[in-house]
């Protein structure tokens, strides 16, 4: 509940006198302020600034340190004060805090001192007011990543119980991490650049036999080249053998780019041993040798810009999709109106449409290479529109894929900021909505318990619950309470997913057996029912999560260490609730028109959860930490 | 003894806006000054101290020294997560704004508050019967209690065990009825009201409930 609202819950509650007539039913018992005491200043003194407030403002927030008895141990008898050795600065904004109920985060402020005050005095930054939150989580994450930066470098230290798989793993991903990887890294670049300058040496002619015809060298020096080749396939092999071996995920790896080039690269020359010098495959064999060029793209494992540019094409892909879908209508349409223009006209060039593409490619990216010329009036007509008109066409988008990228990249950076915003903004304020509410549907099980601790005596129950709840709460607790009475037939609150477990549950009713066990206990006379459920993964006392709603319970006094309670007698309640109330897997008996009903919760805060002896219907499943038995009679 | 000033004496304040300076000043600000703390302690039940810290309390929510409907319906919501208290609300500030402004002055809220938890149990029957009858014409007829039903059953949200049905607020409206209306004439007049209350222990007693809530 937010601070300054705290400060109308006595006009709500007194406004709740509206309900009382329409009631039907006799309202809760209000909680008493045991020592109601009159509004006080108390003096806070921040290395020698004294704040002073309210102390009523200080207990709007009763699980932070100043809201609660922890301030107790800094207080000063002498000076009557309450001394703290921060920073005044930051604390200003703390006050401020209980004072408005809004956290907000300066700019001046350094970002790590700032939440090591936070977390000294217990708040939780996630309470930052919208105004300045964008700005805490900005400086947050910056700090984040420069820690992360630092220990980057930090990481490359080798980890003490790597295996040799991992090492060779992070030596291939990085080269700088050893001396042998800087080696491994180097060696293959040059192998890269060797293999890729052999492939074009290749086909320069050298010096002719004074006989021959110029020959290139590929030809002349057949073996040498063949040895190189091999070499450089040899390493390549091996290299991908390797990092295939060290990857951690392989199906993973063989799937990346880079070793799909890796594998183009070397195949050709496989694939040239086993064929023979078979005349009819050694065309295709030297089609094969092309593939060899993809050697070159092994070098973007080496060039970081070349990784970046491959991305940034990939980005922009539906821009340069646009450009090459508009420049292809382009052509088509001219080349038609060319080769329509020039079919009169003999001994044309534009032999058909396909013919004209040519023609229009070259004319329109003003290449111009004058293999190709209209020569009729109307084709030269055409053919300026067309190299016009290149010009446009290919002028234009080029910018707008420059903007359109910067555009994007800039919008995509604010837009996930923006999301992530939006999420923890909308988590914020469910967390909160859901702790009121579900801080009610707890309290009322500890309302029934506190109801119950005074026919028993164990007092260390008593003072850990009490202290809980704080008395701003039990009033509002209460105040809800009144309005569920005030609605006929003993509506009550629950959670959401309580609510719709109990609608699957409550097609299957009417189990028919008892829990022979539960009879045998001390001080539970009369079973009628017993049934189970379990709560899921939050502690109790602090229940913040869903919560059944089960003032149903059943507690049996347990020897041994189990902190339990006694049972206590409460109002009747009718069987409709009960029968909701039942677990599925569990057998139960609906003879719970008994108008007494025993209910008591069983705290269990250790686990596991240790069943009562001889019940053997209690499932051995899920041991959570705090599940809580509850059943009912 | 001078007589209590009412109407309130409004200050207004004038502040250029930023974003509204073409040449025209507005008179948005509002504000509104109570009367005085002894004015106040002689027309309710309260101690000076206790005023004290009621109007901080108020002040601090309202710095203008008004609350709106829609603020007040806000304020009020934030007890009721789980429902919609809004209609309720709504009935509730007509019930405090007494002079019908269309804003509660921290004069009508801690007259009102001084009936509620300090008046006599007449007092604060009176004080029901005047919520309950919207137009306030001295008889609650079943539409009405209708509305103030249906939007107390509002507030209790969907997700209640066992579910609110549609016709549960018809049900109890006739319940109140039968209980209420004596003459059977179809409306409930206050002294109809209060002579039914009078008699009933569980409202009696409930109307106990907050004596000490301030």
């Amino acid at each position: 509940m937010a601070a300054g609202v705290a400060a109308w819950l006595p006009f709500a509650r007194a406004a709740a006198i509206g309900w009382m007539p329409v009631a039907n039913l006799p309202m809760p018992v209000a909680p008493t302020e045991k020592n109601k005491r009159q509004d006080e200043l108390i003096i806070l003194n921040v290395s020698g600034r004294r704040f002073e407030t309210w102390r009523n403002t200080l207990d709007r927030f009763p699980d932070t340190l100043l809201g609660s008895s922890e301030k107790e141990f800094f207080y000063n008898e002498e000076t009557k004060e309450y001394f703290f050795d921060r920073d005044p600065d930051v604390f200003r904004n703390v006050l401020n805090f209980y004072r408005t109920g809004k956290l907000h985060y300066p700019r001046y402020e350094c970002i790590s001192s700032y939440e090591e005050e936070l977390a000294f005095f217990g708040i939780i930054s996630e309470i930052i007011g919208d105004c300045c939150y964008e700005e805490f989580k900005d400086r947050k994450r910056e700090n984040a990543e420069r820690l992360m930066d630092d220990q980057e470098d930090n990481k490359d230290a080798k980890l003490p119980n790597m295996t040799f798989r991992e090492t060779m793993w992070r030596a291939f991903e990085n080269p700088h991490t050893s001396t042998m990887a800087l080696v491994f890294y180097y060696v293959t670049g040059f192998f890269i650049a060797v293999s890729v300058i052999t492939n074009v040496v290749e086909t320069v002619p050298c010096g002719s036999s004074p006989n021959q015809k110029e020959v290139p060298c590929g030809v002349r020096y057949t073996v040498a080249f063949f040895c190189m080749d091999t070499a450089c396939v040899m390493i390549f092999t091996v290299e991908y053998l390797m990092r295939l071996f060290a990857a951690p995920s392989r199906y993973r790896f063989m799937r990346s780019v880079m070793s799909i080039i890796d594998v183009v690269a070397i195949l050709p020359y496989y694939i040239g041993l086993v064929m023979t010098d078979n005349e009819d495959v050694s065309g295709a064999f030297v089609t094969l040798r092309v593939f060899r060029v993809f050697r070159i793209f092994k070098f973007s494992r080496h060039s970081q810009g070349l990784r970046i540019l491959g991305y940034t094409l990939k980005s922009c892909a539906s821009e340069l999709g646009f450009l090459l879908f508009s420049l292809t209508m382009a052509i088509i349409i001219f080349a038609t109106v060319m080769f329509y223009a020039e079919k009169g006209s003999s001994s044309s060039k534009f032999t058909s449409i396909p013919a004209s593409f040519w023609y229009t490619i070259v004319t329109m990216t003003t290449l111009g290479y004058g293999d190709m010329v209209p020569k009729t009036i109307a084709g030269k007509i055409f053919g300026s529109i067309c190299s016009l008109s290149g010009v446009l066409v290919i002028a234009l988008p080029v910018p707008v894929i420059v903007s359109n990228f910067s555009r994007i990249y800039h919008q995509n950076q604010r837009a996930d900021k923006r999301r992530a915003q939006k999420k923890a903004r909308l988590a914020r304020i469910r967390i909160s909505k859901e702790g009121s509410s579900n801080a009610f549907l707890h309290s009322k099980r500890n309302g029934l318990f506190n109801e119950a601790l005074e026919f028993t005596s164990s007092t260390e129950e008593e003072q850990r619950l009490t202290k809980s709840t704080s008395l701003l709460e039990s009033q509002h607790h209460h105040l809800l309470h009144c309005l569920e009475k005030t609605t006929v037939s003993n509506h009550e609150f629950v959670d959401e997913q309580y609510y719709q477990q109990s609608y699957l549950e409550a097609g299957l009713q009417n189990y028919p057996s008892r829990s022979p066990s539960l009879s045998s206990q001390d001080g539970v006379t009369g079973t009628c029912c017993t049934r189970r459920s379990k709560k899921h993964h939050t502690p109790l006392p602090n229940a913040s999560g869903p919560a059944h709603m089960q003032p149903l319970t059943h507690a049996h006094t347990h020897q041994q260490g189990l902190q339990e309670l006694s049972t206590i007698h409460i109002q009747p309640l009718t069987t409709s609730r009960s029968s909701l109330n039942m677990r599925v897997d569990e057998p139960a008996s609906m003879n719970c028109q008994s108008s007494q009903i025993t209910t008591a919760i069983i705290s269990i805060p250790t686990p596991p959860v240790t069943t009562p002896e001889g019940d053997a219907h209690l499932p051995a499943g899920p041991i959570h930490q705090n599940v809580v038995k509850v059943s009912a009679l | 003894s001078f007589p209590p000033s009412f109407p309130p004496h409004p200050c207004f304040l004038c502040f250029p806006l930023t974003d509204s300076c073409d040449g025209d000043l507005e008179l948005s600000m509002v504000r509104h000054q109570p009367e005085g703390l002894d004015q106040l302690q002689a027309q309710t039940q309260f101690t000076r101290k206790e005023l004290q810290s009621l109007y901080r309390g108020f002040k601090n929510e309202c710095p203008s020294g008004l609350v709106d409907e829609e603020t007040f319906k806000t304020i009020y919501s934030q007890f009721f997560p789980q429902g919609d208290a809004t209609t309720y609300a709504h009935f509730l500030f007509n019930a405090f704004d007494m002079d019908r402004s269309g804003s509660i002055r921290f004069e009508d809220f801690v007259i009102g508050l001084s009936v509620l938890l300090r008046g006599s149990v007449t007092e604060k029957l009176r004080w029901a019967f005047n919520l309950y009858d919207i137009n306030k014409d001295g008889y609650i007829t079943k539409e009405e209690m209708m509305a103030i039903m249906t939007s107390i059953y509002d507030m209790m949200g969907r997700y209640t065990l066992p579910s609110v049905r549609d016709d549960s607020p018809y049900e109890h409206v006739e319940k109140f009825f039968q209980k209420m209306d004596r003459n059977r004439d179809g409306v409930v007049t206050i002294d109809e009201f209060i002579e039914t209350c009078q008699k009933d222990e569980n409202i009696m007693a409930s109307m106990q409930l907050f004596e000490n809530v301030i």
